[in-house]
């Protein structure tokens, strides 16, 4: 079925003008109704980690989040602090890597007051299948559990550390370690842990 | 270093067919003779690299600062139909013959998921530009590199004795398979 | 070809996947599980129906030589709004899906339809095409989703009935291919049966 339409110049450049305006229009309703939506699921998704990682808490972490300059510069990590009946019982802390296979990586680490290591969730990746992205599993993860990195070194095994790299994934290992060491140190430097 | 990281896991590690599935209908489509998988694959890095530095530079200085991410996935695919459109215009008055050589295959690229795939990744992995450019043209390489060794074994299989119901796409598919299990054995360099 | 058979040509006769061969990416890329490939396969459905009834609507005004940039934008469209809502009220499949879902623009099955059919025929004739191949579609991402999901995992739509990891190579790269080759060799013995 032709189109009724000629294809001049005029009604090209005018049927693609009206298209995209539509278009972008329709999207831009679309993007403003969800925008709440897709926020809160990301809220969720952080409070839902950050509950992972911490002992259990009675305030609202979010209330109390403070950005802070990592030790050495390299960025900016969110520390949220668990309080239960005043007293605080850890701090959740969404660090980074830019070391990772992939690149980019984001864990939420839980520390408690004493500078132990509680508990680790992988929020982002783009480690691969299979190798990296084991860095998820308890197997991996289990061995961070109770870990103080003032006794022992939070490094890969292969570089003098503690750690247990994953088999074939040295690269995702480190970047794990990485990520882990910049929030013990900007925690400490902060004097938020022993 | 980095930069070492990028090439050698775009191009054999993280292999854009044989690992991440970008690219596949034309890698399927294309590979049925060594000297078409070549013209393809110079192409293909040809508009991917073009195409990556331009979304890049659009998605940085346009949609960010104006809040216009939503619009990504249209600008993106506007810009790669474009570029691939200006591209053959060019060819065709620069060099004829290269022109020919490549012909039907230039279209075809607007709709490689590899080229709309490595413009996003980029973006995800949060490169910078000249890292955004050597992943891009490493992600190309690969492409051809798995195209042209497909392409070599499908116009030996073509010579074999395959059962009936395997004959065609199911045998390439296998070998696909087989192939990208021998890339996964790449996977320990780095 | 009356409406039914319109319809139900997508699910084995001219299945997107398994014989016209189209959309191979997400196919081989979303179904690490039958839930995956479901969600995929819907996402793509609902695009694939829309676009071919608006561009179906609209035929008659677009010009000739602007029908690809055009039927390219509008399909554009439908997948940022799938992208948006899924990412507001599906955030864990949003995130599995993840790069998939912007590429459903350049799966060759949507661009194909409406080149093929919706620009040449009428709108509710549009729908059923686009329904019917986009649920054939979704049939073939869920039954490849299952065989991978079932050998890879030894899990059903997230039930484990093993101990373990199953044959781990079906959830990773080549597994896909290894088993997209055996489905289709399988279907192309039933077709010719």
């Amino acid at each position: 079925m032709a189109s009724k339409t000629k294809s001049t110049l005029l009604n090209m450049v005018l049927t693609l003008l009206i298209i995209s305006v539509v278009s972008a229009g329709a999207l831009a309703y679309v993007y403003s109704i969800t925008k709440k939506p897709i926020e809160q699921a990301q809220l969720k998704k952080e409070l839902d980690a950050i509950k992972e990682v911490v002992p259990d808490f009675s305030n609202n972490p979010f209330e109390e989040k403070q950005i802070i300059d990592a030790y050495n510069g390299s960025g900016k990590i969110e520390v949220y602090p668990a309080k239960k009946d005043g007293k605080t019982v850890g701090y959740a802390v969404k660090t980074f890597t830019e070391k990772g296979f992939g690149g980019h990586i984001e864990i939420m680490v839980g520390f408690l007051p004493d500078g132990t290591i509680e508990a680790t969730k992988v929020l982002a990746h783009s480690e691969t299948p299979g190798l990296g992205s084991k860095m998820t599993s308890e197997k991996f993860k289990s061995q961070f559990r109770g870990f103080n990195p003032a006794q022992k070194k939070l490094i890969v095994k292969k570089d003098g550390g503690d750690v247990d790299a994953i088999t074939a994934a040295t690269i995702s290992s480190r970047a794990f370690c990485d990520a882990l060491d910049r929030a013990y140190k900007t925690l400490k430097k902060e004097g938020l842990i022993k | 270093m980095e930069y070492f990281v990028i090439i050698i896991s775009a191009i054999f590690v993280s292999n854009i067919v044989l690992s991440q599935f970008l690219g596949v209908c034309p890698f399927l489509g294309v590979s049925t003779k060594v000297s078409t998988s070549v013209g393809m694959t110079g192409a293909v890095i040809f508009v991917i690299t073009l195409a990556t530095i331009t979304t890049y530079l659009l998605y940085y200085y346009v949609l960010k600062p104006f809040d216009l991410v939503f619009l990504r996935t249209i600008v993106f695919i506007l810009v790669i139909a474009a570029l691939v459109q200006m591209v053959e215009i060019i060819l065709k008055k620069i060099s004829p013959p290269l022109y020919q050589a490549l012909g039907i295959y230039l279209p075809l690229i607007t709709t490689n998921c590899a080229v709309l795939g490595v413009a996003i990744l980029v973006i995800q992995k949060n490169f910078n530009l000249m890292e955004s450019t050597v992943f891009a043209i490493s992600t190309a390489v690969g492409f051809g590199l798995a195209l042209i060794i497909f392409a070599s074994i499908r116009e030996q299989l073509d010579l074999m004795n395959i059962p009936k119901g395997m004959k065609g796409i199911p045998i390439a598919l296998i070998t696909a398979g087989i192939l990208s299990l021998a890339f996964m054995g790449f996977s320990g360099i780095v | 070809m009356n409406q039914w058979q319109n319809f139900l040509k997508g699910f084995i006769k001219e299945n997107p996947v398994f014989v016209l061969l189209l959309g191979m990416c997400p196919t081989l890329g979303t179904t690490t599980s039958a839930i995956n490939g479901l969600g995929m396969g819907l996402a793509t459905a609902f695009v694939l129906t829309m676009s071919n009834v608006v561009i179906s609507l609209v035929k008659g005004f677009i010009p000739d030589k602007v029908r690809i940039p055009s039927f390219i934008v509008i399909i554009a469209t439908f997948v940022t709004l799938v992208d948006l809502l899924m990412a507001g009220y599906t955030p864990a499949l949003h995130e599995q899906l993840g790069l998939y879902i912007p590429l459903i623009v350049v799966n060759c099955i949507v661009l194909g339809r409406a080149e093929a059919f919706a620009s040449k025929h009428g709108v509710w004739l549009s729908f059923l095409d686009g329904l019917g191949m986009g649920l054939g579609f979704t049939f073939a991402l869920f039954l490849l989703g299952s065989t991978r999901e079932i050998l890879g995992s030894g899990s059903i739509l997230g039930y484990k009935f093993i101990h373990g990891d199953g044959m781990l190579v079906f959830v990773l790269a080549p597994g896909a291919f290894i088993a997209l080759g055996y489905i289709i060799a399988i279907m192309n013995k039933i077709r010719k049966a």
